[in-house]
């Protein structure tokens, strides 16, 4: 066994599951809202771009993260006024958002084609990067990755712990009661639908800071529906978002690394594997649908104020 | 404050004038957008919108772009009225130009008036097939079609992909991943001496014409509109919810199979890696542009069509990408949406309660 | 002990009316729901509020919770001027309310829902442990942790009623609340309001129950069509007297004349079957359910709504079929298994409670419609795959001309068509197919008095020519002159049947509370 090459593999699953990580948990903070945002492809891209110029401009990663956090959440509200305010259509809006939000990416990004921002530093873990094998795998990443891992605390801890993640549970479960209780079902989804935004694009910036060095249109690659598969195979819980994008990271990984473990079908074929399994997933979680591990109850209905 | 109150009837032209306002204020957006950018609004659109089509050339290829986008735009918008959220069409288009592909490759060098029904059958099928396995997930296990039908566009992508780059490869060509090129009887004619148009345009426009009777005629279409507006008024009539999924999944899947085929021996002639700019998506907006109604998508991918030639017309002469033809079509169908409330709705000022 | 004794003492050295309503008007456009009530209640008062569906009771109490404003008036809570902007208003002046359909959360616990009706409060120990002390003081039981879907509705309605209880309400509207009841849990709900009114909090009881107003409440305001029509002691009161007070004059109707024919005692329909399970779990499952009807007799089914209506008309019209054939027969012809169109074919048709969602689609023309349920007659489906549009039209024609139906033309959208004449056009589709068996659910519900009489009409024609006909009703008044033979439906089961003409309405509003069922 080549630890050494184990070690670089599970660095390297990390390195690729991080965006869906993200891009999961900000899909998931809106369907826990009962809001299915189909447009996480589009928040996704304009969060790589916006984090790329914004390092290429030669801001602190801090900076670069907060931008496409920004624009992600920008993009994101016009979702938002057009299918709670003006009674839009959810799905047809989402897919609107995605195609508008690859096409402003690439008019926007084509003044950066062949340019490189400058690459992330990793933060090592102090001492325990020094461990054996796990400690470059899991330890000697660069800060997004261990952000990525703590937004998911805090989903939780927000959903579970917090009584404003209960009344977002509430929103999602039965908008109906919780317009009969006083919430206000529309502001409360605005807001989740802005902050899920947000960490779209954040996922979508990881690719751009530190995957690769440069911005390249379309580069998202179906990423952004991974997310909102990943969504329902985590059963709508946060830790299982992990899980799940990791799992599909593998499979990625596994596939670019099929060579070195002497598989030697056509790289497509392996390829198609992640949209494979996110199917059986979907097929497993779907056909279950216990009452424990269902959808929030109101996903997907259209909430509207009744006088 | 400003509310709004369903309207008692709405007439025909609530809804072309939510359309009209929505392609103003999409016009108005872009020009702000190019003005951004430095350049002169007027003069770019014209440049970009109204200069391509003043060639046979130009119109040749407006209508080779738009035979996809109506072919595949009419199976959504009656798929849609269903309820049912095929957004895997462009997966489909891809298997039906693998399979149709597959027929023509396997038949080269074959000459007969049966060759060229074959290929479309074969590519017909092919869509068929592919809109048939979300049909089946959601019937028998409640699988949201659309991220099955999603998944499955890419995984047709890349099967499209290998086999491009495999199995049906062009031997004599240099080991670019293309097949040969379609002999004669495997071609669709053109429509003109110079650009791509070709008859399948008028299959499209025959669509169209078909969709709309389905639609108006019949019954299926009438049972899928209904399961669409009220499922719980469907039951009541009788009508089954599981043969709605199946029927519009298996048109949508059939005939963007068939738009990817006729794609494939019309206009590219040829099978490789990329035969679609994303026609299955963009025929959604398609769908929606013609609110729904078979007829009015000619025009609707029409205009979208343009929208694409503009796209190119602007990376040649103003010097951006033409993937930001997107900006324009996500925007129009941004403000489709938002003004189609208008259709169902008035905005009224005042006090409530 | 001594803290309740120390609240009503309290309570009784201050104003003695914890709320007064005077003039209290709310206009919907022309309609009047409320006209001038007024409305007095005693602090540890239980307060009826008596009336039929329509009568105004809800918009009068939505008022006083702040969800609607009145257009004229004034109120008094604990002698200081009321007047709620929102619920929340309501809830800060010690105003509560339970309502009919709870506003709770299936997926989330016991503990959870609430917390979520208690502002700034986060369910944690703390919280736990003053709802362990409320119910205590009430001798209520709920388990925190368990999820409310896992709940019946006797402790739904319990998470509902300690909810409001936290607030310390000193008035508390409950709006039909054993609706969903079984005896005993509504006699726990009875001992719990007693003590609450033993501590000197008011109580604002909304019902139709007349035998519950009369065992729990003080005093009772009746109401009519929007109107307060008298205030009484209901213990002073028979059932009968208060029944005869809120059922009030009507227009006359023809009252139906008795089938004499010797079919009469031969059934048509027969309906058998042990228990009925639902699609949806929002609606009751059936037990025991019998019921059988003749050629030319008119049946009708009472009950307060919610007690398996919607199950019993779905197993009727074959929206919901049973694996047992033999179930129901139709004609000698075993049907369960039978689905609508089936049933249609054989001549059972039926016009369910919700026109517009159920029985028609609100956005398709009146033509349209008709093909929902008629497109298998007179050639509206051609070859079994084409819509004959001149034949659906020429259909609606019929049906609109034949019943009167005011519309500007049948191209109308169903939606644009006042519910009187939307029922008859409806009525009217099924009758024109000349049924066998026609089953109908509260075909009158906010339909005007004119209207109201002319689907009487059309149903007693129906019968006088030949059809057996299932009527399922809330309206007792409905009831008692258009059927021939009347049952009444609580809890899912089935009463006996007995003749119309032996019925009195508080033998009936017995039934419909489930006393004297067989099982």
């Amino acid at each position: 066994m080549d630890y050494g090459l184990l070690s670089s593999i599970i660095h390297a699953i990390l390195v690729a599951s991080t965006p869906l990580v993200f891009a999961g948990l900000g899909a998931l903070i809106q369907e826990r809202a009962g809001v299915l945002n189909l447009g996480i492809e589009g928040l996704m891209i304009v969060g790589a771009l916006a984090g790329f110029a914004t390092a290429l401009a030669g801001y602190p990663l801090l900076m670069s993260v907060l931008a496409a956090a920004l624009a992600g959440a920008l993009l994101a509200s016009i979702f938002a006024v057009l299918v709670l305010r003006l009674y839009a259509n959810p799905v047809a809006t989402g897919l609107a958002l995605t195609l508008f939000g690859l096409g402003l990416a690439a008019l926007a990004g084509s003044q950066y084609v062949g340019q490189a921002a400058p690459q992330v530093d990793t933060w090592a873990i102090p001492l325990l990067h020094h461990l054996p094998v796990i400690g470059h795998a899991l330890f000697s990443h660069d800060p997004l990755v261990y952000l990525s891992i703590l937004m998911a605390f805090v989903i939780w801890w927000f959903l579970k712990k917090s009584r404003a993640g209960l009344i977002l549970r509430a929103v999602g479960e039965n908008h109906t009661s919780a317009h009969a209780l006083g919430f206000s079902v529309r502001g409360i989804r605005f807001l989740a639908i802005t902050s899920g935004g947000a960490l779209a694009a954040i996922g979508g910036s990881y690719l751009t800071l530190v995957q690769t060095p440069l911005f390249v249109e379309g580069m998202t690659a179906g990423r952004g529906w991974i997310a909102l598969a990943l969504v329902v195979f985590a059963s709508w819980r946060p830790f299982r978002v992990i899980a799940g994008a990791y799992l599909f990271g593998s499979v990625t990984i596994l596939q670019l690394h099929s060579q070195a473990f002497g598989i030697s079908i056509p790289a497509q074929w392996l390829s198609m594997l992640p949209y494979i399994v996110t199917i059986v997933a979907l097929v497993l979680i779907s056909a279950r649908g216990e009452k424990g591990l269902a959808a929030p109850g109101s996903l997907g209905k259209i909430f509207r104020v009744s006088r | 404050m400003i509310f709004v109150e369903a309207r008692a009837v709405t007439r025909w032209y609530h809804e072309w004038i939510a359309v009209l306002i929505a392609l103003i204020l999409t016009v108005a957006t872009a020009s702000a957008l190019l003005a951004s950018l430095g350049l002169d609004p007027v003069s770019s659109l014209h440049r970009i919108f109204i200069r391509p089509l003043n060639s046979v050339y130009g119109v040749s290829e407006l209508l080779a772009k738009a035979t996809p986008l109506i072919t595949i735009g009419v199976a959504l918008a009656l798929g849609f009225r269903a309820g049912v959220w095929n957004i895997g069409a462009e997966g489909q288009l891809v298997m039906g130009g693998l399979c149709g592909g597959a027929v023509a490759l396997a038949f080269w060098g074959v000459d007969g008036f049966w060759v060229m029904p074959l290929i479309l059958l074969g590519g017909t099928l092919g869509g068929l097939v592919w809109g048939a396995i979300p049909a089946f997930l959601k019937v028998r296990f409640n699988a949201n079609e659309i991220l099955v039908s999603l998944m499955l566009t890419y995984v047709a992508i890349l099967m499209l992909s290998v086999m491009v780059h495999g199995p049906l490869r062009d031997p004599a060509g240099f080991n670019f991943p293309e097949s040969r090129l379609f002999h004669d009887a495997a071609t669709l004619p053109k429509l003109f001496s110079a650009g791509r148009g070709h008859l399948g345009f008028v299959f499209a426009l025959m669509f169209a014409v078909l969709g709309t009777w389905v639609v108006k005629r019949w019954h299926l279409g009438f049972e899928m509109r209904v399961t669409g507006l009220s499922p719980t008024a469907a039951k009541f009539a009788g009508y089954s919810r599981d043969r709605t999924v199946w029927m519009a999944l298996l048109i949508g899947g059939a005939v963007s199979g068939f738009a990817g085929v006729v794609e494939v021996t019309g206009n590219i002639g040829q099978l490789v890696p990329n035969i679609s700019p994303s026609y299955g998506f963009t025929a959604i907006i398609v769908a929606f542009l013609a609110r729904l109604h078979p007829l009015a998508v000619i025009p609707a991918g029409l205009l979208v069509a343009l929208s694409y030639l503009a796209g190119e017309a602007a990376q040649l002469s103003l010097g951006i990408p033409a993937a930001s033809t997107q900006v324009f079509q996500g925007l129009l169908l941004f403000f489709l949406l938002g003004t189609s409330l208008l259709v169902n709705y008035r905005i009224r000022f005042g006090r409530i309660g | 002990m001594t803290e309740s004794v120390a609240i009503a003492e309290r309570l009784s050295a201050s104003s003695k009316q914890c709320l007064g309503v005077r003039g209290l008007s709310k206009y919907f456009g022309d309609f009047a729901a409320n006209r001038d009530v007024t409305l007095s209640v005693d602090a540890g008062e239980i307060h009826a509020l008596l009336g039929e569906n329509g009568a105004g009771k809800s918009t009068l109490v939505k008022m006083i919770y702040g969800i609607l404003k009145p257009d004229t008036g004034s109120m008094e809570l604990l002698a200081k001027p009321y007047s709620p902007d929102s619920p929340s208003d309501a809830k800060h002046s010690g105003v509560g309310m339970v309502f009919q359909h709870f506003a709770v959360f299936d997926a989330l616990t016991v503990l959870e829902n609430i917390a979520l009706g208690l502002e700034g409060r986060f369910p944690d120990e703390i919280l736990a442990a003053e709802i362990a002390e409320v119910c205590d003081r009430y001798r209520l039981h709920v388990e925190l942790n368990r999820r409310v879907h896992d709940l019946g509705a006797g402790e739904r309605q319990r998470v509902e009623i300690i909810r409001v209880l936290m607030q310390d309400p000193r008035l508390l509207i409950l709006d039909e609340p054993t609706s969903v009841l079984t005896p005993q849990e509504t006699e726990q709900l009875f001992t719990t309001l007693d003590r609450l009114s033993d501590e000197g909090r008011s109580i604002i009881y909304i019902s139709h129950k007349l035998d519950e107003v009369r065992a729990l409440c003080d005093r009772a305001t009746l109401m009519r069509a929007g109107q307060v029509v008298d205030v009484v002691d209901p213990r002073q009161e028979s059932t009968r007297s208060l029944g005869e007070k809120m059922i009030g004059e009507r227009l006359t109707e023809t009252k139906r004349s008795k089938v004499s024919s010797a079919e009469k005692h031969k059934a048509r329909l027969t309906v058998r079957v042990g228990d009925v399970y639902p699609e949806s779990t929002r609606n009751v499952v059936l037990n025991d359910v019998y019921l059988s009807v003749a050629p030319g007799s008119i049946l009708g089914i009472s009950g307060v709504s919610g007690n398996g209506q919607d199950t019993l008309f779905d197993l009727l019209s074959g929206e919901l079929t049973l694996p047992n054939p033999d179930s129901i027969v139709l004609d000698g012809e075993p049907i369960a298994h039978f689905g609508v169109e089936k049933r249609r074919f054989l001549g059972l048709l039926g016009a369910p409670e919700n026109r517009l969602g159920h029985a028609a689609i609100p956005e398709l023309t009146l033509w349209e419609n008709v093909i929902l349920t008629a497109r298998h007659t007179r050639g509206i489906l051609k070859n079994d795959h084409l819509i004959s549009g001149t034949s659906a039209k020429a259909f609606a024609d019929e049906v609109i001309k034949t019943f009167d139906v005011r519309t500007p033309s049948l191209n109308a959208k169903a939606s644009s068509l006042s519910g009187g004449n939307l029922q008859k056009f409806l009525i009217g589709r099924e009758l024109l197919g000349q049924p066998k068996v026609f089953v109908v659910s509260n075909p009158t519900w906010g339909v005007d008095a004119k209207a109201q009489l002319f689907i009487h009409q059309m149903l007693m024609k129906m019968a006088d020519e030949g059809a057996s006909v299932i009527l399922i009703s809330q309206d007792i008044d409905e009831l008692l002159s258009v059927t021939d033979r009347i049952c009444a439906i609580c809890h899912g089961r089935l009463s006996r049947t007995f003749p119309t003409d032996e019925m009195t309405p508080e033998h009936l509003g017995a039934l419909m509370l489930g006393q004297e069922i067989d099982s």
